[in-house]
Formats: structure tokens, C-alpha cells, sequence
């Protein structure tokens, strides 16, 4: 993984010198809230409901067991013992003291993080495929260029005002694990007839009060133009992206207002005169950073086939944790471990202290000290020889890690809504709770199947609710709570955004409506194939209009 | 009409609202209730002075009811601000202090 070079060493530690001073002439009265406020966002700072709320960055979620151990630690010692996993692929301390911030850069920086760029109208924290450099079905590692889409955006001049955040994705695998087509920009990497590396480029997706599903505005982008031409698209933008409202500042209302095809013509118009500037990518540039990504040097491992195969049948619910949380790994020795965040009944992301230090030592013994934080709010422990499993698999039990729930109704995405989150209408963490414990039963969510359950408690949809295969919006009516479902997103390389199905519920009846809907589905599905999605996008939503509010709803 | 005066401490961020003897209490229940606009108003007033003195940011004035001497915020919003998260127990005033929860 990308090492801090002296420059990054000295930018991050002058940016911690220069916020201590901030924080220091705040605490003295010296400054304003006024003139402060923007200077803590820029360094992560939020003001939440109960105090304040640190985001730490985690570029393109990928982490080193010192790293996660620091976290713990930052986690035990200026927080209450926990942080909260983000779906931009960070994490979050919910109880740190403004006068502890600086205290806490400090302890980032000397592990080579920061939480820079985590709020703001600027570039955020870039993320990636949570599988990437490990995943089987991947072209290239699509992390060195989120790396490079770091360093070039951090602290850039022309991107530190621009009209509002801006948020960038890059995936190498044809399965979309990333979401790109939700973003600002999407980057799919892949290969052209000649073999050589470039962008399919997407631009102006995003969800919050305005779903949008991106536009592809290039087929083929060589990499050595990837700044070149996100400069381009950035200058458009800051151009003629609005100011003059919050809610209509964003590039996917900018490309949507101006049209796909002369948004497209206006980045092209502004690409021809950077091209060939000092943005170009070189090849030994581009060399020297992939070098810091190169693929752990795996060993064989074939004695791992035939003793996973025994331990498997000795033990079904090790059995059962390999087939849902392991995914195939390009060495065939090796699998890709999920780390569920999402026991049965628990907080979605959150962790704790001695949790995170587990898998930065299961990650240290067993995962070439590497780790992964996924938009879905799980950790990943990239490159596991199928040897190691049924010991990293025991580990993780007795630290109630071992969840075998990936990808399944329980593996609920929520955000810290109304319990934490000074922008929330309504809670979502409850809400996924009583969903998760109404489908406990691993015979159950595995009859089900493929399922992705996304909870927003307000209209900016942090919980990615627009693409859940069920999506839950939670509201304020009438100072009460009620939730809206929608059906039918996805957030994949066939992206949709869910469709309301009727009128919302109150809080004690959502967890009977997402259980009528689940009944429905499985009545209406071809066999067991058939997942929720593909059964939905076939039958439409009468059924389940049908089933949830009965035959009044036609009048509705 | 019952309003209070909340705000977050500057230095810890913690919730507080405005007591009767014009310190910032960690806690709702003795807070200073306004029952007539005058008085709402003056809780304005105090709320900016303490903005610009720089002991609190995020000020506002919030309704409230009494139950049986309790003060009960009558938004969720600021119920959880007085307990805590309702998915966490153990933090928060309601941990603190034994509050009620908020929901």
C-alpha cells in the first residue's frame, strides 16, 4: 500500500500545526464560530447532537494493522471505546472533544492518516473496490489511480471552493463492488483491444434529495489522461456548476440542466487545451505508484483445499461463513474474508476498540497487514490463504465478528441517523435493528438470498437508500417518525434507483412491511435463482403494492 | 407555552442547557423554563450573549412540556439530545444522569 513520502510527511504534519493553532485561538476566543466552523470542516470536525463528531479518512478503505490499531486506540482513549465505519469507506468518532482534535491529528499523522477532505465542498475521500488488487474478476487494481486522484486533489487551489462536495469512485472489475455510477465521477477501469489500461468515465450520478444515475461521457480514457481529463470536467463545473443553491450544486445537476451531450462537448472543448500539458500522466510516474500497491507475494498454498474441505464438513456454521462471507481470490490458495459489522440485532459499522485491534492482528498473522474498509460498512482482510480460514474464522467468532451474513437481508446499511446525526429527520440504526433480528435465522436469510437492505434517516441518503434492492427513507411527519420504502435500486454495473411503493410507515410497522415484502418476493420468484432484484425488475411493483396497503392503494 | 434554552459547549461539544442561577447545566431536568414570550425572549438574548462570549455554539430555543416536574422536549430531536442514543444506554446523559429514554 501507499507509503508517505517526506512531502506527504511535512503537508500533513504543517496541516495539524496550522488546525492546533485554530482550535487554540478558538478555545481563547480569539476566533469567531463564524470563521472557525469551515476550519474544523475542513479537518473532519462536525458538530453532531450529543458533541462533536471526528471523520477520519481512510483512502479507498485500504489500511494497514498499525493503522487499525491506532484507530483502537484513538477509539479507547479520546472517544467512549467505539467508531463507526462509514459507507465513504472512513470511520467516525462520535464523542471526541474539540480540544482533543489536535491531539488526535497528531496520533493520525504518525500513522500516516488524516481526515483531511472529509467534509467540505471539495474533492472527498476517493473510493474504490473494496476487493481491489484481490479480487478474481478484476482487470488492475484500480487503486493506484484513486491514489493519484488523492495527491493531486489534496489541498488543490482550484478545488478547495468548488459549488459543493464532489465525490469520486474507481473500480477494476467488471462487477461494480463501488458504486460508481452514483458518483460524481465513476471510473471503471478496464482494457481496450490492445491491451492498454483506460477509463470508462461516468459523470454526474449521485443521491441525496435529487437521484441520479451518472452519464458515460467517454468509452476508452488512456490512463495517462485520467488528471488531464478530470481536470477538465472539474473546470466545467467550477465554471458553471450553481452556487446560488445548496440543493441544486451538485455536477449531477449541472449535467442534467445543461444535456449529457453538451456537458460532454464542453469537457472535450476544455480536455483539447490540457491534454498535453504538465498533467499528462507519465509512465514512470504512473509505474512508481502502481509499485506501491503490487500484490502481496502470495505463496502456495494447496494444503488449504483439502483442509477447508474437512473442516467444512465438520463444522456448518464454518461452513456456512465460508460460502457467504469468503469470495474467490485471484490466487487459487487464497479467499477474500469479509468482516461482517452487522451481527444480528447490532449497530451497522460500528466497532470497537478490541474488535479493531482483533483484525489488525488477524490482518498482521494471516492477511499480509492488509485490511479494507467497505462502502457497505464491513472490513475485508483481502488475501487469506484457505489454510488460514477456519483460524481467522475462530478468532472472529469469539469477537462477535463472524456473522456470516454478506451480502444478505441482515447486512443492513445505515447511517447514524437521528441517534447521533444533527442533520437526521428520523433514526435509522433502530430501525435496522428490528429488521435484523426479525430475520435472524441464517437458514432463513440464506432461503432469501441476495438482499441489500439501505437505511437513510434523512433526504441525504448517506445510507445509500436510493439503490437499495429496499430502501428505507426515514421522515419527520407531524413530529413523528415514519418511513418511506422504495424497491428496486441497485447500486451495481446495472444501477437503478428505488421506486417509492406507497405511503410510509410508522416505526413499529416497518419490520412487518420489509416482512410482507420479503413474503411477497418469495412468492412471486421464479426459484431460488432468482434474486429479489431480478424478481422485481420482472414482475414490477403491483404485487407488492398489492400485498403492502391492498386494493385501496389503486386509488392512491 | 414552555421553552428552554439548549445549546453544545464549545470546548467538549456536549449538550447543555441554560439553569436558573445562569450556568450551563450538563443536564435538562433544571433547566430554566420561559412560560410567557418575554421571557422566551430573554432566553434568546441569553443564548447570543453566551454564542458571543464563546462558552457555547448552536443555540436554540426549544418547546417543551412538563410531565409530573419532568422537563420533556416535545421534538425527538431534542429528546435524544437529553438522553442520549436510544441504541446505546450506556452513553449519553441517560447514563449519566439515569434519565428516562427518550423514546
Amino acid at each position: 500500500m501507499y507509503r508517505y513520502d517526506e512531502f506527504d510527511h511535512d503537508f500533513v504534519r504543517q496541516r495539524v500545526a496550522q488546525y492546533r493553532d485554530q482550535v487554540d485561538r478558538r478555545l481563547s476566543g480569539e476566533i469567531a464560530e463564524d470563521a472557525f466552523k469551515p476550519l474544523r470542516l475542513m479537518n473532519g470536525v462536525y458538530l453532531q447532537l450529543h458533541a462533536y463528531m471526528l471523520r477520519v479518512a481512510v483512502p479507498y478503505g485500504t489500511m494497514n494493522g498499525k493503522q487499525m490499531r491506532r484507530l483502537a486506540r484513538i477509539a479507547r482513549d479520546y472517544d467512549k471505546g467505539y467508531g463507526h465505519f462509514t459507507t465513504r469507506q472512513n470511520i467516525q468518532y462520535n464523542w471526541p472533544k474539540l480540544s482533543d482534535t489536535p491531539a488526535i491529528l497528531e496520533e493520525l499523522a504518525e500513522v500516516e492518516m488524516h481526515a483531511i477532505q472529509t467534509s467540505g465542498n471539495c474533492i472527498r475521500n476517493v473510493t474504490a473496490d473494496h476487493f481491489a488488487g484481490a479480487a478474481a474478476d478484476e482487470v488492475a487494481d484500480p487503486r493506484p489511480y484513486a491514489e493519484i486522484l488523492r495527491q493531486w486533489s489534496s489541498n488543490h487551489p482550484e478545488y478547495s471552493f468548488l459549488p459543493r462536495k464532489f465525490k469520486i469512485a474507481v473500480t477494476g472489475a467488471e462487477r461494480d463492488r463501488a458504486a460508481i455510477q452514483v458518483h460524481d465521477i465513476g471510473l471503471h477501469l478496464k482494457r481496450n483491444d490492445a491491451g492498454e489500461l483506460g477509463f470508462v468515465v461516468y459523470v454526474g450520478g449521485g443521491q441525496g434529495r435529487t437521484p441520479i444515475i451518472a452519464k458515460k461521457i467517454k468509452d476508452f480514457l488512456p490512463e495517462a489522461d485520467l488528471l488531464s481529463y478530470t481536470t477538465a470536467i472539474m473546470r466545467v463545473y467550477n465554471l458553471h456548476g450553481r452556487r446560488d443553491n445548496k440543493y441544486k450544486a451538485r455536477i449531477k445537476i449541472l449535467v442534467h440542466e445543461t444535456g449529457e451531450a453538451e456537458f460532454s462537448r464542453q469537457v472535450e472543448a476544455e480536455w483539447e487545451k490540457l491534454k498535453e500539458s504538465e498533467l499528462k500522466l507519465p509512465a514512470d510516474d504512473l509505474a512508481s505508484i502502481a509499485r506501491y500497491f503490487a500484490p502481496p507475494k502470495l505463496q502456495d498454498r494447496a494444503d488449504g483445499w483439502a483442509s477447508l474441505a474437512a473442516s467444512k464438513k465438520a463444522d456448518a456454521a464454518f461452513a456456512s461463513w465460508v460460502q457467504q462471507n469468503v469470495t474467490p481470490h485471484h490466487h487459487p490458495d487464497y479467499g477474500v474474508v469479509t468482516i461482517s459489522l452487522k451481527p444480528i440485532g447490532g449497530i451497522p459499522g460500528d466497532a470497537s476498540d478490541v474488535q479493531m485491534e482483533l483484525v489488525a492482528e488477524l490482518a498482521e498473522k494471516f492477511g499480509h497487514d492488509e485490511i479494507r474498509v467497505t462502502h457497505e460498512q464491513n472490513l475485508v482482510l483481502p488475501h487469506v490463504a484457505l489454510a488460514d480460514l477456519e483460524t481467522v474464522y475462530r478468532a472472529l467468532l469469539d469477537a462477535e465478528l463472524a456473522t456470516a451474513n454478506a451480502g444478505l437481508i441482515t447486512d443492513i446499511i445505515a447511517c447514524p441517523g437521528l441517534d447521533y446525526c444533527a442533520l437526521a429527520n428520523a433514526r435509522s440504526i433502530p430501525v435496522a435493528q428490528e429488521i435484523s433480528e426479525r430475520f435472524a435465522s441464517p437458514e432463513r436469510q440464506k432461503e432469501i438470498g441476495d438482499l441489500k437492505i439501505k437505511i437513510s434517516g434523512c433526504i441525504n441518503a448517506c445510507g445509500h437508500h436510493h439503490v437499495g434492492h429496499i430502501g428505507i427513507l426515514g421522515v419527520e411527519k407531524k413530529g413523528a417518525e415514519l418511513y418511506q420504502i422504495t424497491l428496486g435500486g441497485s447500486g451495481d454495473e446495472q444501477t437503478s434507483i428505488g421506486q417509492i411503493i406507497g405511503r410510509g410507515f410508522e416505526p413499529d410497522k416497518v419490520t412487518d412491511a420489509i416482512e410482507t415484502i420479503v413474503d411477497t418476493y418469495m412468492g412471486l420468484r421464479l426459484n431460488a435463482e432468482e434474486t429479489f432484484l431480478e424478481s422485481y425488475r420482472r414482475t414490477g411493483p403491483a404485487a407488492y403494492k398489492l400485498a403492502l396497503y391492498g386494493e385501496t392503494s389503486k386509488a392512491a | 407555552m414552555m421553552k428552554v434554552l439548549t445549546a453544545n459547549r464549545l470546548g467538549d461539544g456536549i449538550a447543555v442547557w441554560l439553569g436558573a442561577n445562569g450556568q450551563w447545566l450538563d443536564n435538562l431536568d433544571s433547566a430554566l423554563i420561559a412560560r410567557h414570550q418575554e421571557a422566551a425572549d430573554a432566553l434568546d438574548v441569553a443564548g447570543q450573549s453566551a454564542f458571543n462570549k464563546n462558552l457555547v455554539v448552536d443555540i436554540a430555543v426549544i418547546d417543551v412540556e412538563e410531565h409530573d416536574g419532568v422537563i420533556y422536549p416535545l421534538r425527538l430531536r431534542e429528546r435524544i439530545r437529553a438522553t442520549g442514543p436510544t441504541i446505546r444506554l450506556d452513553l449519553g446523559k441517560q447514563a449519566e444522569f439515569k434519565r428516562a429514554t427518550a423514546a
